[in-house]
């Protein structure tokens, strides 16, 4: 088999499996859409529309990042259930093709609910994109995976720590802080108008770039580390 | 450090700031020294991983030299954001500002304490090799910090050393602040030493209590 066959057939099962339980999209579904209430709650974006624009791209990534989270760590948990990690490790198939195949599990997951929660959103907090709204459909995707390749990466990190569903955001916030940063400012630029998203837009392509090369790279130190 | 300290406080007084600019000779060796031990710690967590396999005992070297390296880190960072904190209150009036170098400054802070808490929460063996990946990915996201929070904002003055025309020290100040980067310098790797040789012993005192344990399960049996 290929690479990209390997890399495929990983993607297959991890899709088969939450097909057949949707566990982790139901729960990071319904939390975004608790959050994204709780912070209308406190911020009331309906009375102040100019706040609201500037602030709703933060809320955004916040809620999802914080969604992201829950799924990431079940993604390999669900790997330890019966022992098929240690499968994994004994395998012959390249390393990095069950992390790209996690990843890209992963943001699949991650890209349907933010499907579903971007109208969410703009009805709830009454958004009217000033700036080119269409950027949003390479915003997006590019910060879902810079947050997605390294969190999948530091999961399987944290998987066997002491206490991984901590662990994971203490190592995974840091390192993400300028991607972050970057999808933030080019999601208010677009969502405000007031100036142009091209040079974040840079940011996160070089930002997931070098850190998918990373992690490429690294992960079989990680998955052969006893 | 003891001349450093002397020569800090018998320095000219500066024409703006009086007196107060005396904590610029803590606050510059320290900022200035703890973008140095990240690298050391990033060098030491290559040659482990080069090592693991095949030079056991090298490789447990330059373990202990990461981790001491990496405390230095968080050592030193931590006296240049409290004296940032103390300098800043002082001469521009607020504690803190969301300024690019004191974001950047603030997040090279957080990457090792992390690196630290990694270290104290993963298992027992496989702790230098987990810390050591995580060191490659702190120090290949220190530069993207920096760049991406330059773009974003800046409220500290401009480099004073190597910046443009105006910037630079006057002439009598440049004694005392080599004298204290060299003093830091000296006393930052006196500690590291320290900290090496006491993680060492810890590493030996670790596998002196693995053979003992084995011993005692063969006297069992």
């Amino acid at each position: 088999m290929s690479y990209m066959g390997h890399v495929m057939a990983h993607l297959r099962k991890d899709l088969r499996i939450e097909w057949r339980t949707k566990e982790s999209l139901n729960g990071m579904l319904f939390f975004t859409l608790l959050v994204s209430v709780v912070f209308s709650l406190a911020f009331d974006p309906t009375a102040y529309p100019s706040i609201a624009r500037q602030i709703s791209g933060g809320l955004l990534w916040v809620g999802l990042l914080f969604a992201a989270m829950t799924a990431l760590n079940q993604s390999w948990a669900r790997e330890l259930r019966n022992n098929s990690l240690e499968a994994q490790r004994l395998a012959p198939s390249p390393a990095s093709s069950l992390f790209v195949g996690k990843a890209l599990a992963n943001f699949l997951f991650v890209t349907a609910v933010e499907l579903v929660l971007a109208p969410v959103f703009t009805l709830f907090y009454n958004l009217h994109p000033l700036g080119e709204s269409w950027l949003l459909l390479i915003i997006l995707p590019l910060g879902t995976w810079a947050l997605v390749c390294n969190g999948t990466f530091f999961a399987a990190l944290s998987l066997r720590s002491r206490n991984r569903e901590l662990l994971l955001p203490l190592l995974l916030f840091p390192i993400a802080m300028p991607a972050l940063l970057a999808m933030v400012q080019a999601t208010t630029a677009v969502l405000t108008g007031e100036f142009l998203p091209n040079l974040w837009l840079k940011v996160l392509i070089a930002y997931a770039i070098i850190f998918t090369t990373v992690c490429v790279l690294t992960f079989e130190l990680i998955l052969q580390a006893d | 450090m003891a001349f450093g300290f002397y020569q800090a406080m018998a320095a000219p007084t500066e024409a703006t700031m009086g007196n107060l600019y005396r904590v610029f000779f803590y606050h510059f060796p320290h900022t200035i020294l703890s973008f140095l031990f990240p690298y050391l710690n990033c060098g030491a967590s290559l040659l482990y991983l080069a090592w693991r396999k095949n030079n056991p005992v090298r490789a447990a070297k330059a373990d202990a030299f990461a981790v001491a390296s990496c405390e230095l880190t968080v050592l030193y960072t931590t006296i240049g954001l409290a004296t940032g904190v103390l300098w800043g209150r002082a001469a521009w009036g607020i504690w803190w500002t969301w300024d690019a170098r004191l974001t950047t400054y603030l997040l090279l802070w957080l990457l090792y304490v992390s690196y630290l808490l990694l270290r104290r929460l993963s298992n027992g063996n496989t702790t230098p090799l987990l810390a050591a990946v995580l060191a490659i990915f702190a120090a290949v996201d220190i530069p993207i910090c920096f760049e991406s929070i330059r773009w974003w904002r800046t409220q500290h003055p401009a480099p004073v050393f190597g910046g443009g025309q105006d910037s630079g020290i006057d002439p009598s100040m440049v004694p005392a602040v080599l004298w204290n980067v060299a003093a830091f310098l000296l006393w930052g790797l006196f500690l590291l030493g320290c900290r090496y040789a006491l993680e060492r012993r810890r590493q030996a005192q670790q596998i002196g209590d693995s053979y003992e344990l084995l011993a005692a399960d063969e006297g069992a049996l």
